[in-house]
């Protein structure tokens, strides 16, 4: 029986977090990390740092060799592989590739976490949902009824996205969603979060990536990692007022490739 | 001079040694990391929710697609075992005899063995590559964050389809393959059409099928597991989805080859246990 402590005003707390996978190296070396209710939180810092390991113990994809993990007030520890699975329904996740299921149209992938958790619904209501979430997210009805492979990238993402909203997610997570696209479609993606985050104002929203100048454009806390801890959290002004080298380095050659 | 010999031989020995050694705890490794994966899957069979729609996809892909490929290949296997056997029971004037020989080892062995090698080869490698692509494009990691339980939604439907399929198939394998003896003893070696018939018929009994359509069920589960346990847990990109599906398959169809061979003993001690001679 998963035990749910009401008393928390962030959703998802990381508590001196350290993961090892071989009991040697520390890929995390204690993370501490609290993000609020309703925030959009960009994560940020070069390759290696730990940004998508940390991203796994928030989805419980992964258990931290030490410390705590407590999503939505409870300790995701407590919870046995089935409840986990179950637990996930509160998280929706826009993947870097988007994730589609090559084998489904774009609208059953929207329909397809419905259908799996929404199992009193009936086929009409279930593609109401999906419809309206297609529209929130700006693709053309032109497009519900083809593959992932015949549409681009920047509609894959859109249905990514919608998939990701499909259940009213209380968690909303963007795994590097603008690496890889040029700079038109990274704005349009970068824009894409900021509406939806604007509309689904009670979900959290956390946005790992290493570009920068997204993180500055759209997030209310930003957290910067290296070498598996957090080296400075705050808003965007906190990063261009600090002191910490590497933080400044990071933040000129950021501002530099916008 | 020799002090040199000696060493040299006692390091290729070490090397040896520790090689076969590594492989033997690979081996053992991976048998006991497929036992668990197996057993995993297999409990998820009796959790809800039940993937019915699933298991009827995946018997339409394993089975269905499967029957052009089958009947082609049974055919003539049918005619070429066929006229191998009469040109041998020739010489012991013995022709009569060519159909329930044919019968017999396409009921018992050929049969399930064949269908197993083709049906691996074909679904078996679809099964390992298309697994093998969706955990590297993240699609495994969308299922699992999505909360679907992901061995329960790919696995546990690939497995049931594929017990299911593999003994209808060998059915048509059998069958097909006697179609085509027929064919040959009757219409081209001018055998007589009713001795055919009767001489199976006297031979050939209903167990005899039934073991084939047994074994070719293990075989069906057998070559499930490993290609699905190879698709779900490559890594690496394009090449590792190649790597897990060569494994898979080799190692699903050398599998069906040496577990042949012990389940006819298998069966061989069931018989002797309940008193039926073989």
């Amino acid at each position: 029986m998963v035990k749910k402590e009401l008393s928390s005003d962030y959703v998802i707390e990381l508590n001196d977090v350290k993961k090892s996978f071989d009991g040697h190296d520390f890929i995390l070396k204690g993370i501490d990390l609290k993000i609020p209710k309703g925030s959009l939180t960009a994560i940020i810092g070069f390759s290696g740092t730990g940004k998508s390991v940390m991203l796994k113990h928030i989805l419980g994809l992964y258990k931290p060799t030490s410390g705590l993990v407590k999503i939505l007030g409870t300790d995701l520890s407590t919870m046995n592989n089935d409840e986990l699975t179950q637990f996930r329904c509160h998280y929706g996740v826009l993947f870097q590739s988007a994730a589609l299921f090559d084998d489904m149209t774009v609208l059953e992938n929207v329909c397809f976490p419905l259908e799996e958790h929404r199992r009193h619904l009936k086929k009409d209501q279930v593609l109401q949902i999906a419809y309206e979430k297609l529209r929130m997210v700006g693709l053309d009805p032109k497009h519900y009824q083809k593959l992932p492979s015949q549409i681009s990238g920047g509609m894959q993402k859109r249905t990514g996205l919608a998939r990701a909203l499909a259940l009213d997610p209380e968690i909303l997570i963007y795994d590097e969603p603008t690496t890889g696209l040029d700079p038109i479609l990274t704005e349009m993606v970068d824009d894409l979060i900021l509406e939806t985050h604007k509309m689904h104002k009670g979900t959290t929203s956390v946005m790992v990536s290493h570009d920068l100048g997204a993180a500055f454009r759209i997030a209310d806390f930003i957290v910067m990692l290296d070498a598996g801890k957090v080296l400075l959290s705050g808003t965007a002004q906190d990063f261009f007022d600090t002191d910490i080298e590497l933080v400044k380095r990071f933040v000129k050659k950021g501002m530099k490739h916008q | 001079m020799i002090n040199v010999i000696i060493h040299k031989i006692a390091h290729y020995m070490d090397d040896f040694f520790e090689s076969t050694l590594g492989r033997l705890k690979k081996f053992a490794w991976d048998v006991g990391e497929i036992s668990l994966f197996a057993i995993t899957s297999i409990r998820l069979l009796f959790v809800k929710p039940y993937r019915y729609g699933e298991i009827v996809k995946h018997m339409e892909f394993i089975g269905n697609q499967s029957v052009g490929i089958i009947t082609l290949s049974s055919i003539f296997t049918g005619l070429a075992l066929s006229f191998q056997i009469y040109l041998g029971f020739k010489m012991v004037n013995a022709v009569n005899l060519v159909g329930p020989t044919v019968a017999l080892g396409i009921t018992r062995e050929l049969g399930p063995v064949l269908t197993g090698l083709i049906v691996a080869a074909r679904a078996g490698g679809a099964m390992a590559a298309r697994l093998g692509t969706m955990r590297v494009n993240e699609q495994m990691d969308a299922l699992d964050v999505m909360g679907v339980n992901t061995k329960q939604y790919l696995i546990a439907p690939r497995i049931i389809a594929a017990v299911l399929c593999m003994p209808l198939l060998t059915a048509l394998f059998d069958f097909m393959s006697m179609v085509g003896s027929w064919f040959l003893c009757t219409k081209i070696v001018g055998l007589d059409n009713a001795v055919f018939f009767e001489k199976i018929r006297q031979t050939v009994d209903v167990r005899h099928i039934n073991e084939g359509l047994f074994k070719s069920a293990v075989f069906g589960f057998m070559f499930a597991v490993i290609c699905t346990f190879k698709g779900f847990n490559t890594e690496g990109g394009a090449k590792g989805v190649g790597e897990a599906t060569n494994r898979g398959v080799v190692m699903s169809m050398v599998s069906i080859i040496i577990l042949d061979y012990f389940l006819m003993n298998l069966i061989r001690v069931f018989y002797s246990f309940v008193g039926i001679s073989i």
